[in-house]
């Protein structure tokens, strides 16, 4: 009797399912627990990849209620690549709609966090141009430039204080987060992550800036959200995090 | 921006390396002579940038690296992923690794990725398409890879060859080399119940470029039955030493790889581990010369 791969992998995912008939021990028994190292296999492995992946939802939650409530998204979500260091995109969502979790309204917030940090750890080098060749620019032509910003940036905006509560779970001497919400941004200067908490309007020039409006149509955006946005500060936040690849 | 310096080491040697653990990263820099060569996992190596790549250049100009894939899915009844074959091209084409394996197994299915290393039958079908994926890998990659024997935990009703019969056919076919995991031949022989001494006596030795040794965890069947689990979580017990040594005195020495993935120990461990295969690489050196 021959065994699909379709049948192994249905079988492999859903405990409830038999072992496929046409596995069997060596003296023709049917194989039992023997497909059980693989079901094990494959849900551990997993298991393990989201707790090294999400450290911070796995401490809110704890180790015991982490597996359980991972031990669904895994074999609801397999991974789509053998690229496990990206495996839980899909984890903010599915945290959003778990009902035993409802409580911890943040929670997707703080894997959409975790995952922003993973994203910019692995993304492309790159080398940022210096603050002369910026000012070798004159303002008016400064101010129609377009920049294009490092790959490992990353800008999350939540109504929880979601760098606070990662720094509070990571951090010995950090503080306890204050209710309130946060923009954050995430950076790479070389090979290490750097996050920082901006405000609002420093995250509107940002994302701006990334979606590829030019510094003035940028500016606009950000004092539109804080009539008295420091576009000076912001240009120094942008060379002192190296984030400007090329202008153009 | 990626450059490969001239000086670069690439011959994996005939002696022991261990598979990378970021966390060895001191002690591995801090006495290099201690092992000759570094094993990686590709897929750890496929994001864009930052530190796993920065490390693994680094690592790079130091020791010679073999390359070994854990994602192709080589085993698989559908077509092999492109976009992962494209990425493993990427990374094999600047690192241009000593030696690439994969293994006799698979792991995807309808796009999703099961993370083990799942078994297929061993029949003249199935022998065939794998030899189709060998092909397109050697063909995408320019090189030729050697192909690993798994651990197997149950047997297909189906399945009318022996393991060896099968890599045989599978590297006559492509001209691919084998990679013999000694730990996997004695899990997979205590598992299915067959002497894993026969099993290297009829393995083809003359086509293996590297050997692995890991450690296994002890579990039953529902029968009763030793079942023995590829953990690679602890020391290579001594009778896989004794099937390693067994296996060099008819292959002759073969760069061999301590593998150690889970419950990770101290790096003294690790390089006491490959001490050991060391020091039995050498006693066959001597008997060659002899």
């Amino acid at each position: 009797m021959s065994v699909g791969q379709a049948e192994f992998a249905s079988a492999l995912l859903d405990p409830k399912q038999a072992t496929p008939a046409g596995l069997i021990d060596p003296e023709g028994h049917p194989a039992g627990k023997r497909f059980d190292v693989y079901r094990n296999n494959v849900v551990f492995s997993l298991l393990d990849a989201m707790e090294t992946a999400f450290p911070v939802v796995h401490k809110l939650v704890g180790a015991e209620f982490f597996r359980a409530m991972a031990g669904f998204f895994v074999r609801k979500h397999p991974p789509k690549t053998p690229l496990l260091m990206f495996y839980g995109e899909d984890f903010p969502e599915f945290l959003a709609g778990f009902k035993p979790a409802q409580k911890l309204g943040y929670l997707p917030d703080v894997a959409r966090l975790e995952l922003a940090r993973r994203t910019s750890y692995h993304a492309a080098d790159c080398t940022a141009i210096s603050p002369d060749t910026l000012g070798k620019i004159s303002p008016a032509t400064l101010m129609q430039t377009h920049f294009s910003l490092a790959p490992a940036m990353h800008l999350l905006s939540s109504q929880y204080p979601i760098a606070s509560i990662w720094e509070f779970n990571m951090i010995d001497s950090a503080a306890k987060p204050i209710p309130g919400d946060q923009t954050v941004l995430i950076t790479r200067p070389k090979l290490d992550l750097d996050m920082q908490v901006i405000s609002p309007a420093t995250g509107t020039f940002l994302q701006s800036l990334q979606s590829g409006h030019c510094l003035s149509g940028a500016h606009d955006a950000a004092t539109h959200t804080e009539p008295d946005f420091d576009l000076t500060a912001a240009i120094s936040l942008l060379l002192a995090h190296e984030l400007i690849v090329k202008t153009g | 921006m990626l450059d490969k310096s001239p000086s670069r080491p690439d011959q994996i040697p005939n002696r022991a390396g261990v598979g990378y653990k970021a966390q060895h990263l001191d002690g591995i820099l801090k006495d290099p002579e201690t092992i000759g060569w570094l094993e990686i996992h590709a897929e750890n190596y496929m994001g864009d940038g930052g530190r796993p790549i920065a490390q693994l250049k680094h690592l790079s100009e130091v020791f010679p690296i073999s390359c070994h894939g854990v994602g192709l899915s080589i085993g698989a009844e559908g077509p092999l992923d492109q976009d992962h074959l494209a990425r493993l091209k990427h990374l094999v084409d600047w690192l241009e690794p000593g030696l690439f394996s994969e293994h006799l197994a698979w792991s995807t299915h309808d796009s999703h990725f099961l993370n083990d290393l799942l078994p297929l039958p061993y029949t003249m079908t199935n022998a065939a398409r794998v030899a189709e994926h060998v092909d397109q890998v050697q063909g995408v990659l320019g090189r030729k890879m050697l192909l690993e024997n798994p651990s197997t935990y149950v047997t297909f009703a189906e399945s009318d060859m022996a393991e060896t019969d099968f890599l045989k056919e599978v590297a006559s076919r492509t001209g691919c080399g084998l990679l013999l995991d000694v730990n996997n031949v004695f899990v997979t022989a205590t598992n299915q119940n067959f002497a894993p001494n026969d099993y290297i006596d009829a393995f083809p030795l003359d086509l293996v470029g590297e050997i692995h040794l890991g450690g296994h965890e002890e579990d039953a069947d529902d029968t009763g039955a030793t079942l023995l689990i590829d953990s690679h979580s602890r020391e290579v017990v001594d009778p896989v030493w004794a099937l390693y040594e067994y296996t060099l005195a008819r292959s002759g020495p073969r760069p061999t790889l301590i593998e150690w993935d889970n419950d990770i120990p101290e790096w003294g461990v690790l390089a006491e581990e490959a001490r050991q295969a060391d020091v039995i690489l050498a006693r066959q050196d001597a008997r060659v010369i002899a």
